[in-house]
């Protein structure tokens, strides 16, 4: 089937056009809709892209980054303002994919990718799409439902502190392979004990999700190996693994809790 | 099927070009002008045999349409040597044994130069990140990385 491609000044203009035609897509970046053009996927005939300067921005303001959904990763990791999650964006890929795929690509990519948006989930993010702000959360439990023909904008998040986001992803392939598991984990301490936690992780799900038993867990515990073992046990808790080429859904829940301590150890 | 008119720079010469709506850079390099430096490998970004330069970044040709490079410079292994003279990477690469098939060989130059242009005196780590998204299943990497260095250190010699 013939491709096109029609571009939009505005990411309004280009949201009407994917609702007006099912079999269209939106091109960020092009490393997941155009490769799986070529891959032979007769879904879709139609790429649509918006080309606003808005999309592109990055603004840190008083401790709140927002980025564009255009911005790449690469774009993340070049800017000092952004040096705290640069570790997490740098684990995306190698520097080609860095340099075309985008921030908003990465909150709608499938299992085992989508490795920064483990950890803007963890940092309790915002997108800003049809027309409001709507938690990460949120649109990530339906981004292939009601958001799948909508252009996100733009998502937001307070930048944490030098240190603050603790960030692993487990790979068999180094230095860029695909993940077994990833992990993000912002913690609040207080005198060594960590007063709340915000953990999420990538492939125990097929999208990114947050644990929410480990984080009631670690709740009022010191971080030591004995303050987080109950905590380890119920690592798995709500998680639904994915099967892929990388390892099995088995592999990932037995792997899971041994990286998940050694993260919040570290 | 439409076509739509395309223009840019390759290794600094204008080309311009119809290309069919939604196809790649990496077919309108080979099938329409004929830069055969180029490869396509996987066609899903994952082995960069097809890298080039954009406007000083390095990207996948396989999966950048090619109506989005419109005025854009694209740089290819083609536009490397220069009257008949190896470029420094080209030339490190084949004193130091660190081609064999050669299939990923222009993405791997393409990543190396990509990375000796910001940054001239690259760490080992810094090489290995910079090809770190290009597959090579021959030489097992480690000759290219050590190619890549000789030419940094040849290059400082040089400017020195």
């Amino acid at each position: 089937m013939a491709l096109t491609l029609q571009t939009f000044p505005t990411a309004d203009a280009a949201s009407a056009a994917l609702a007006a035609d099912g079999a269209s897509r939106y091109l960020g970046g092009g490393t997941l809709v155009v490769r799986q053009a070529n891959e032979g996927d007769l879904s879709f005939s139609t790429y649509v892209r918006a080309t606003d300067p808005a999309l592109s921005a990055i603004t840190v303001d008083d401790g709140q980054a927002t980025l564009g959904a255009s911005v790449t990763i690469g774009r993340i990791i070049a800017d000092g303002r952004l040096a705290h999650i640069a570790e997490a964006a740098k684990s995306v890929g190698g520097p080609a994919v860095r340099n075309m795929a985008t921030v908003g690509g990465n909150l709608y990519a499938p299992a085992p990718y989508g490795d920064l948006a483990v950890a803007l989930l963890a940092l309790d993010a915002m997108v800003e799409i049809n027309g409001g702000p709507v938690p990460l959360s949120a649109f990530l439990a339906d981004r292939y439902g009601t958001y799948a023909h909508s252009v996100l904008k733009s998502v937001s998040f307070a930048l944490p502190a030098a240190g603050g986001l603790r960030f692993l992803k487990v790979s068999r392939v180094k230095p860029k392979g695909v993940s077994v598991v990833t992990i993000a984990a912002l913690l609040e301490e207080t005198d060594g004990t960590i007063s709340s936690a915000r953990v999420a992780y990538g492939c125990m799900a097929d999208r990114p999700i947050r644990a929410q038993a480990v984080e009631a867990e670690l709740a009022g515990k010191p971080r030591t190996a004995d303050g987080i073992r109950d905590a380890l046990t119920m690592a798995t808790d709500g998680t639904s693994p994915i099967t892929d080429a990388i390892a099995s859904a088995w592999y990932r829940s037995q792997v899971l809790p041994v990286h998940l301590g050694r993260l919040l150890l570290a | 099927m439409a076509k739509v008119p395309v223009q840019f720079t390759l290794n600094g010469e204008e080309k311009a070009e119809f290309v069919e709506s939604g196809s790649t850079l990496l077919k309108a390099l080979r099938e329409k002008i004929g830069d055969m430096s180029v490869k396509g490998g996987c066609h899903q970004g994952t082995c960069g045999s097809c890298s080039v330069i954009i406007d000083g970044e390095l990207r996948l040709s396989c999966i950048a349409l090619a109506e989005t490079c419109s005025g854009a410079a694209i740089e290819t292994t083609a536009g490397l040597a220069r009257g008949g003279v190896l470029h420094p990477l080209q030339r490190a690469f084949h004193e130091g044994f660190a081609a064999q098939c050669g299939f990923c060989t222009p993405g791997m130059l393409m990543a190396a130069k990509a990375l000796l242009d910001r940054n001239p005196s690259p760490s080992r780590e810094d090489v290995v990140d910079a090809i770190g998204g290009n597959i090579c299943r021959c030489t097992g990497h480690e000759p290219i990385i050590q190619a890549i260095l000789s030419a940094a250190r040849a290059n400082s010699v040089n400017a020195a």
